[in-house]
């Protein structure tokens, strides 16, 4: 039983991580981006590929399987991850803003653009599934007879210090304020000369650096092939949803809660549902209390 | 000459569901502007409800098999996936247009695990078989059946094109129009906008059943692996190269979008060795998806762009 709930809780810090990403750009840019599955696989193909070029396998510390190459191949995948997803944002989303196109047409965008990142991908690594290194789970045991995985908990350690970063970020930083002003009332925020073009690079830079981690991370304790992250993209809309799209907080808070139900889901021999449970729990979410729990009812805009 | 025609006959037949699909999807996205990314997810439910309704009974099945008259099946796939897009609907129209979005999105997937799990009504991936085809029991040859076929499909086209076209033009489909611009304007005239949103996206799931049933019925054989998301994007490119907001042109851009599709397909068996098919395959897919974000970069208006109506 507690195996399936450390499973759900870094099956958890991936999607919350991943669902960060979807709420920065939801409340700054303004849409549903369909393509954030995809940020996330193409995080962990970077690290992949460096991990492949490197040759040195993953390293290990103590009894954590990863080590500094795969520290090393995360920071190399949040840089090439972000200047990927600025120029496609400089390509496609900057003309549909100039245009003020219709937020319907970024979500088609979006969607769109999730297909051929996804084919790319196929096209250059092929649609079988690739590893980062032989690992293998083995837990050991912390007090008694609770045993834990090293690497699970080093995920999840990992993850706390991401949510960290970003509320300091958040809260300490102009750019952080100027990003919150801007989620908050653009018109505002543009009227006090707020630069509302830095605070989009901004954003983006910073939803493909988490979803860098948590794609790497992903690729880690399973594996990496192109279906990634079209297989995470409902978790983490229903994560987003859940937790209050409003609230930046209330994706971290969703995350968590969407993969422990999907491990209560596999414990209960309801694995094949697992997309599924995802959907069902953010219907019900979506009839009982449409702003989620952390978040605030939304004006329109 | 007979292997062309019957060759174009096919084209034609097959091409009538992309067709049906995208007027369908022409009254929820071109008129109303509502984004439904499930549109694979309705044309299963009216596929397997038709299959359901009108095929044979299998051994392995617990429900189904009742062997109901085709005309029958098709009637019910309609109704089945208006109802699926009514409970969607309701919970979702009311709210962002991003949270229709995606809870269509995660239907199509959901359904597609139940197609997938729930062997005792779909067969799972085995897919469900020997469904009938009208006049495939008449006459003996494909060639007249499927001659048959194509005549049924674009007698249904017709129908479904005049009968849009009919209520576009009508008060309601102004209404619809007058959504999609502006909402709160609509509001204000004390159009009760969610009600109107309602009925086109019912209408639309229920069109979108309906290519679902008829494609069921023509190739006779269901399963899972028929209803993936890249249907979907299809189904989008067609109504956006076409020209949304036009029927015409969604007819015009389901019949363009399909013969390159084809011809690429013919193309890629033609010339790629078949150590290269998954990336040919995807290399389709990434065109196709670039076909979509650069219409809608230039040329968001498509091929026929839809005529401004002056009322009066």
């Amino acid at each position: 039983m507690i195996q399936y709930v450390v499973d759900g809780l870094v099956n958890g810090s991936i999607i919350a991580l991943g669902a960060v990403g979807l709420s920065i750009t939801y409340n700054v840019l303004r849409f549903a981006n369909f393509a954030q599955g995809e940020i996330l696989a193409i995080g962990a193909y970077m690290s992949m590929a460096l991990i492949v070029l490197m040759g040195v396998g993953i390293g290990s510390i103590g009894p954590v399987s990863f080590g500094w190459p795969l520290l090393v191949s995360i920071a190399f995948s949040i840089v090439l991850t972000s200047v990927t997803v600025l120029l496609v944002d400089w390509m496609l989303f900057r003309v549909l803003r100039r245009r003020s196109a219709s937020r319907i047409t970024f979500i088609i965008a979006a969607f769109g653009l999730s297909l051929i990142f996804r084919n790319i991908i196929t096209l250059v690594a092929g649609a079988d599934q690739m590893f980062l290194s032989f690992y293998i789970p083995k837990a050991i045991p912390v007090i008694g007879n609770f045993k834990v995985v090293p690497d699970d908990v080093v995920v999840l350690i990992i993850t706390a210090i991401c949510v960290v970063v970003l509320h300091s970020f958040l809260t300490s930083t102009t750019v952080g304020k100027k990003m919150r002003a801007v989620a908050e009332n653009p018109v505002l925020a543009m009227v006090n000369g707020i630069n509302v073009k830095s605070v989009i690079r901004w954003s983006w830079v910073i939803g493909a650096s988490l979803s860098a981690i948590a794609g790497t991370l992903h690729a880690h304790v399973t594996q990496l092939d192109p279906e990634m992250g079209f297989e995470l993209i409902l978790p983490m809309f229903a994560a987003l949803i859940v937790g209050g799209v409003t609230n930046v907080y209330g994706a971290v808070l969703g995350g968590f809660l969407i993969g422990l139900t999907e491990a209560f889901a596999v414990s209960m021999d309801l694995s094949a549902y697992r997309g599924a449970i995802a959907f069902l729990i953010m219907i019900v979410v979506l009839i009982l209390r449409p702003q989620g729990i952390l978040g605030e009812k939304e004006r329109d805009d | 000459m007979i292997d062309i025609l019957s060759f174009l006959i096919f084209f034609f037949i097959v091409c009538s569901f992309y067709i049906i699909s995208s007027l369908g999807l022409n009254i929820q996205y071109g008129f109303t502007g509502m984004f439904n990314v499930g549109i694979a997810g309705f044309f299963a439910v009216g596929a397997y409800t038709s299959a359901i309704l009108t095929g044979p009974n299998y051994a392995d099945t617990i429900f189904g098999g009742f062997g109901l008259p085709i005309i029958l099946g098709w009637v019910c796939a309609i109704i089945v996936s208006g109802i699926a897009g009514l409970l969607v609907g309701l919970i979702t129209l009311k709210l962002r247009e991003d949270f229709l979005a995606i809870s269509t999105f995660g239907i199509a997937i959901s359904l597609q695990l139940v197609a997938l799990n729930v062997e005792s009504v779909t067969r799972g991936p085995n897919g469900l078989y020997a469904l009938p085809k009208p006049f495939a029991h008449i006459f003996d040859s494909p060639f007249v059946s499927n001659v048959c076929y194509l005549i049924i499909c674009i007698v249904v086209i017709t129908m479904i094109y005049y009968a849009l076209e009919r209520a576009v033009r009508s008060p309601w489909g102004r209404v619809l129009r007058s959504i999609r611009e502006d909402e709160v304007a609509a509001e204000a005239l004390g159009k009760n906008v969610f009600m109107y949103r309602l009925q086109a996206f019912i209408l639309g799931c229920g069109i979108m059943g309906l290519a679902g049933a008829m494609y069921a019925n023509f190739v006779r054989f269901i399963s899972p692996q028929d209803f993936l998301p890249i249907f979907t994007i299809q189904v989008y490119v067609m109504l956006i190269v076409g020209g949304k907001g036009n029927n015409l042109g969604a007819i015009v851009g389901a019949i363009v979008i399909w013969a390159l599709w084809s011809a690429s397909d013919s193309l890629i068996n033609f010339i790629v060795t078949p150590d290269f098919q998954t990336q040919a395959a995807a290399l389709r897919i990434i065109i196709v998806g670039m076909v979509l974000v650069l219409m809608l970069v230039f040329k968001p208006s498509g091929i026929l762009p839809e005529k401004k109506h002056v009322s009066g």
